[in-house]
């Protein structure tokens, strides 16, 4: 399972699959987190296991509609899965935030 | 299917580009009917080349290399390029059958399309040749080139495969990730550079988490071949957009990508890098000046051309996109494209409805419930509505067929030398669209046959003090529930003395037979039939007259041939206007039953009032010849019946059918007869009554030849032999 626990700060954190599967229910609440959430958000990346181009697309969908509403979000620890679909896709520039590339990928 | 849909894509882009370039020769050049022309090349060499049918697409490269001249005001369109790209679009068509046959591995002249190839490459060569290089050659290296050459047929520098992909917005839906391509790809090469392309996602309100918004313009390295780049997309290639451009691809290629890629214009500068028109430090270099730009900056198409880093045709290409996406998007909502299969599977539901619905009107008449009979009657006004409905879908204006002869009297005119105009009216008379492809080969027999012996040379008919230029003329028209074509000309008749002559030559009539002029002209349809004189390139061979007749028997149609001495001929064609359905009405023999075609019908007249000897009957002073239809199909005798004449009328020509009973009016479902029958006269088809009885549906146009013939034969009984037809 996907979803996400909240950390007190204003650190979000997801887990699991961000996948086609999940991708609805996960766009909801992400729609509505932006709703509630004090600015600026941060998305911990570090559980997610995997991710497909649904789940890039609801990356760069959440973080368009931030902007769009005048507040920022920033993704972070970005796990082995989501740092290859990110290279792959050349999107490191834009999903990257702090781009941190660990040794252990490179 | 893919293949069906470009084929048919295809045609119809040929039959612009044709109309288009006709068009320049009667009005002279038009920077639309150019364009028109060079969009449809264009056109066709894109989609051809997203199947990689490389053939059609290195041709119709060269040419619109030649057209991209014309366009761009480098290269004259003279009356010889003008017959030449006819021509090239001639054999751009055969390419198009050849796929069509599925032969797109052979070329299918290639001599030709060597000797087109050779005559297009000499104009781009000797347009190449003019501009003298030398002040190119002065300038220091490193330093910006001069002018950029308009020219598309020019290669870029890129080593590497470029792919452009737009999934399908479904894709995620259907269990499949683009990720997972792309994956793949990169073990067939490397991924040298790709750019997601988030522009199609939507705001989040829009925004649904299963449908792919996100398009990738990739560049990449690899020895393979296209097709196994092409396999990584098998799955997706039906309903995506995919493009791959080989390495070193032609400019032209690059104006065809960009035009076929969703994004807006304001991303043309990312796109042409990405797609390897331009290097980055080209880009960086506008980019820079642009920010230097006071406000309001120049759109960066016109810095990128400003700075000749990019080819005209390469912006122009991209900036009138989003124009042609409009004008695409305005037809879109007039017409839409049905499979023909489709259309005919409901033309036949709607015969077997019919057949239903009569069969229900039986019942309801057995009943002798009120209630029942109106609501039938209810119904089968309906049915009826809908089986006009159903067959107007196919109906086409016979323009379709016309839309090619300008160009086939404007070759053959040259070819003989003969001034002739083209003169067509009627153009958007309607007929059934099977009928329309049918039509096409018998009525270029005939303008041909006009044009080569109809027409007179100039001098002859300036000598009789014609027109110099002769006129053939195409029309169409409806008359009582039939399509009527006429080809007509002015010129020198049909030579009635000459044609008997052969015909007796022939064995076809007795020297001392009687024949009417109608008769006569007749004769030139007949197998073998020929009076040319001389035999030239275009007809004169006797074949053709008769394939005409045979065609247009074969759909239910008949031809006619009217001449004047030194005033001309025309060819009249007849056709129903409907090949499935049609009303009908019914009349019994015996116990057999009947359908007469009731368009065709003019009235019913009690016989026993009527002197009816020799087989002729006066009618309000006018003789009637008839049948009846108990001897002519040997039916058994019926004793003591009323009979009724029912006058049938085909052309300008009457008949009479003796039945024994009228049964009355009923939409009658064409049923082909089966192989077995197919020599049989008289009887043109059967249909399905509604107790599930069979009827048989007769075959006019010839009953009332064969009642004149007999009449004929009895006021000359001598020559009966020779015409009857037993």
């Amino acid at each position: 399972m996907p979803l996400f626990a909240t950390d007190e700060s204003g650190t979000y954190r997801l887990t699991g699959e961000l996948t086609i599967f999940y991708a609805a229910m996960l766009k909801d609440e992400l729609v509505a987190l932006l709703g509630t959430a004090k600015a600026p958000l941060s998305l911990d990346l570090s559980g997610v296991e995997d991710i497909d181009t649904s789940g890039v697309q609801l990356l760069l969908m959440f973080k368009r509609e931030a902007a769009r509403r005048g507040a920022s979000v920033s993704y972070s620890g970005h796990s082995p899965a989501v740092l290859a679909v990110l290279e792959l896709l050349d999107l490191a520039g834009t999903l990257g935030d702090p781009v941190l590339i660990p040794n252990a990928v490179r | 299917m893919a293949r069906d849909a470009l084929v048919q894509e295809a045609r119809e882009l040929l039959a612009a580009m044709e109309q288009a370039l006709m068009q320049i020769e009667a009005e002279g050049q038009d920077a639309e009917a150019i364009n028109a022309v060079f969009r449809a090349a264009h056109t066709i060499k894109g989609s051809a080349g997203l199947f990689a049918f490389e053939r059609i697409v290195s041709f119709t490269h060269i040419v619109e290399s030649v057209l991209d001249r014309v366009r761009n005001g480098s290269q004259p369109l003279d009356a010889n390029l003008l017959t030449l790209l006819l021509e090239c679009s001639d054999y751009i068509a055969m390419l198009v059958d050849a796929i069509a046959a599925r032969q797109e591995e052979q070329e299918p002249d290639a001599e030709r399309r060597a000797r087109l190839e050779a005559a297009l490459t000499a104009l781009l060569g000797v347009v190449t040749a003019t501009p003298p290089p030398p002040a190119t050659v002065a300038q220091p290296q490193g330093e910006p080139q001069g002018k950029v050459e308009v020219e598309s047929g020019e290669s870029v520098s890129s080593d590497n495969w470029h792919i452009s992909l737009r999934f399908s917005p479904d894709v995620l839906r259907s269990g499949m990730d683009p990720l997972s391509f792309l994956r793949y790809l990169g073990t067939l090469g490397h991924i040298v550079h790709i750019v997601t392309l988030p522009d199609a996602l939507p705001a989040a309100a829009e925004f649904d988490a299963e449908t792919c918004y996100l398009g990738f313009e990739i560049d990449f390295a690899s020895p393979v071949d296209r097709q196994t780049i092409e396999g990584v997309f098998e799955f997706v290639r039906d309903d995506s957009d995919i493009r791959i451009l080989p390495p070193h691809s032609k400019v032209a290629e690059y104006i065809s990508l960009i035009d076929g890629l969703p994004e807006p214009s304001g991303r043309l500068g990312e796109i042409l890098v990405k797609g390897g028109a331009l290097t980055e430090s080209e880009l960086t270099r506008v980019l820079a000046q642009q920010a230097a730009e006071p406000v309001p900056a120049k759109p960066l198409g016109a810095l990128l051309v400003e700075n000749d880093v990019v080819p005209q045709a390469v912006v122009a290409a991209a900036l009138t996109k989003q124009k042609q996406g409009e004008e695409k998007r305005a037809q879109e909502q007039k017409f839409i494209k049905v499979e023909v299969s489709k259309l005919d599977a409901l033309i036949d539901l709607v015969g077997e409805l019919v057949i239903a619905g009569a069969g229900a009107n039986v019942v309801a008449r057995r009943q002798k419930d009120v209630q029942f009979e109106e609501a039938t009657q209810a119904l089968s006004s309906l049915v009826e509505q809908i089986r006009d409905a159903a067959l107007t879908l196919r109906m086409v204006p016979i323009g379709e067929v016309f839309q090619r002869f300008p160009r086939v009297v404007r070759d053959i005119s040259r070819e003989l030398g003969k001034e002739i105009q083209l003169v067509v009216t009627g153009a958007d008379t309607e007929l059934d669209k099977s009928m329309v492809e049918k039509l096409s080969d018998p009525l270029m027999h005939i303008v041909r046959n006009a044009m080569d012996h109809g027409i007179e040379p100039t001098e002859a008919r300036t000598a009789i003090g014609k027109p110099a230029a002769g006129t053939l003329r195409l029309n169409a028209f409806h008359e009582s529930g039939c399509i009527v074509i006429e080809v007509s000309d002015d010129g020198r008749g049909l030579d009635r003395e000459r044609i008997l002559r052969k015909a007796i030559e022939r064995g076809l009539v007795q020297p001392d037979q009687q024949l009417s002029d109608s008769d006569v002209f007749r004769l030139i349809f007949e197998p073998g039939f020929s009076t040319a004189e001389t035999v030239t390139n275009l007809s004169g061979r006797g074949v053709g007259m008769d394939v005409v007749r045979k065609n247009i028997e074969a759909l239910r149609g008949e031809v006619e041939v009217l001449s004047r001495p030194a005033q001309g001929t025309t060819v009249r064609i007849r056709l129903p206007l409907t090949l499935a359905i049609i009303d009908g009405f019914q009349v019994m023999t015996g116990e057999a039953v009947f359908v007469i075609p009731l368009d065709l019908v003019i009235e019913c007249v009690d016989v026993s009032s009527h002197d009816t000897r020799h087989n002729i009957l006066k009618l309000r002073g006018e003789p009637l010849p008839f049948v009846r239809l108990r001897e002519l199909f040997e039916l058994p005798e019926a004793g003591e019946v009323r009979e009724s004449l029912v006058v049938v009328q085909y052309g300008q020509q009457r008949a009479g059918l003796v039945v024994d009973r009228l049964v009355g009016e009923f939409q009658a479902v064409i049923k082909p007869l089966g192989v077995l029958f197919s020599d049989m006269k008289g009887i043109s088809g059967s249909t399905i009554l509604g107790d599930g009885r069979v009827a048989l549906i007769l075959d006019v146009p010839h009953l009332i030849q064969r009642t004149a013939r007999a009449q004929a034969a009895q006021s000359w009984p001598r020559q009966a032999s020779a015409l009857s037809d037993r």
